[in-house]
């Protein structure tokens, strides 16, 4: 029961209280980039979700049986990228040949991911504080959850942003920036709730 | 020596790449809620951009085009580890306060951009300089940023108080909004500029930044999309292709990646 409880706080505060983007700055280029409309800021989302998921399950798992078990922690940045890179790639390869569907829908958001310092981050978030790899893989899910809600959330934002009159040195990314800045100010009052 | 010192000036003035490229945005943001932790900050990842684009412009010759960009991580990544470990023994303080935006130099897309768009086609000694210039540029934006909001959030920069004591000061700077309030204010700034060139009739044009973009347009043609399409907008033109290679150059290519590893 104190599992689950713990399970549940690392939920919160990583998705809510500690958002990956807004609070903590990692995938902020997607954040950025992929936010024009809700639909591709959804499909982003989804595949950012699928692949920190997985990613923090394999990274967790060479932490624990290789890293640890040969004392060779130091590696871990060299270890990770080169984890995390081949993982994205394999992952396209094996959605094109098997599930065309949902490559055909997540496929273009896959290369964008491999350089996306919030999947290098969970996982070097996860391996400093000492995670168990199912510990690990619960902070990953919620980490990109939080990124999902951030970005689409933004992205609706955006939308309506379009309509409006914005001063001419502030068009494009200023507004965007202080759209994120007061969704920031928004987020930080989540913080009560732990 | 003179086009080591157009490199710096290249790095600080030209093409800084936080003000005028736009690169590397998330550690811009995350590290500056002081000057001291903006001028670490750039000063390691300077460390790390000298040395990476001073190797792959030696290796150049010897990494096919069509690996270059999972060679350029590996050798970025031993050295953001070299570094790492470095300010463990020496700056514990420094590495406390940088935490995990220390391993996640490997993904700024400073260095891999300027090891893409300059080192892989260039001789050591500018490459060097380049990586020297751009990485004193990068410093410099990131205390400039790291002083404002150190300035308005607590009064003080540098750790010295220097507002009078009727001052109050602006939490909200020295916490997670108040950077993209101040990044927003800056970018807004560049494009009143860069208004003001063109209608002078200057041209304005983005200059080599490898990742041909700026961060925030990374989704169209970033450095991520290069990952996957090794052909896409290679700089340098391919000698041979990476098939053609000789038994022989192969195990030249494994000596000195093996040699590259021992040394660290």
């Amino acid at each position: 029961m104190e599992n689950v409880k713990e399970l549940l706080v690392i939920l919160i505060s990583s998705s809510l209280v500690s958002n990956v983007v807004l609070s903590q700055f990692l995938g902020l280029c997607p954040f950025l980039g992929v936010s024009k409309k809700v639909k591709t800021a959804g499909g982003m989302g989804v595949a950012v979700i699928f692949v920190i998921t997985l990613a923090s399950a394999v990274a967790g798992f060479i932490n624990q049986y290789v890293l640890i078990r040969f004392q060779v922690q130091y590696l871990d940045t060299i270890v990770f990228i080169l984890v995390i890179a081949a993982l994205v790639q394999f992952v396209e390869m094996f959605l094109r040949k098997t599930m065309p569907a949902l490559y055909e829908a997540l496929g273009v958001y896959l290369p964008l991911i491999t350089t996306n310092c919030a999947v290098l981050g969970v996982a070097i978030n996860n391996e400093q504080a000492e995670y168990g790899i199912l510990t690990g893989v619960v902070n990953g899910f919620a980490t990109a959850v939080g990124f999902t809600v951030a970005i689409v959330i933004l992205a609706g934002i955006r939308e309506k942003i379009e309509y409006n009159d914005v001063p001419k040195a502030f068009r494009g990314m200023p507004i965007v920036l202080l759209t994120a800045g007061l969704m920031a100010i928004a987020f930080v009052g989540f913080s009560g709730l732990l | 020596m003179n086009k080591a010192g157009e490199r710096l000036y290249n790095g600080i003035v030209k093409e800084n790449p936080t003000f005028v490229l736009m690169l590397g945005m998330c550690p811009t943001l995350a590290v500056t809620t002081s000057a001291m932790n903006g001028l670490g900050m750039g000063l390691t990842t300077m460390a790390v951009l000298a040395l990476s684009n001073l190797f792959i412009s030696l290796l150049r010759k010897v990494i096919p085009a069509r690996v270059r960009i999972p060679a350029f991580i590996v050798i970025i990544a031993s050295f953001v580890t070299i570094v790492q470990l470095l300010l463990e023994a020496y700056l514990p303080q420094l590495n406390k306060s940088l935490g995990v935006y220390i391993p996640l130099i490997v993904v700024n897309c400073i260095i891999l951009g300027r090891a893409e768009a300059y080192a892989y086609s260039n001789p050591p000694i500018p490459s060097l300089f380049d990586g020297i210039g751009m990485g004193l540029g990068f410093s410099f934006a990131l205390t400039c940023i790291g002083a404002v909001r150190e300035l308005l959030g607590t009064g003080k920069v540098f750790g010295c108080s220097v507002m009078p004591d009727s001052f109050v000061p602006i939490r909200i700077f020295g916490q997670a909004p108040g950077a993209f309030f101040v990044l927003a204010m800056l970018v807004a700034l560049q494009n009143l500029i860069k208004e003001k060139r063109k209608k002078a009739g200057k041209s304005y044009e983005k200059i080599g930044s490898g990742c041909s973009e700026d961060c925030m347009n990374c989704s169209d043609k970033g450095c991520s999309r290069r990952f996957y399409d090794a052909d896409a907008g290679d700089s340098r033109k391919e000698e041979k292709p990476a098939e053609e290679k000789t038994e022989q150059e192969k195990s030249a290519d494994l000596e000195i990646l093996n040699l590259e590893k021992e040394e660290k």
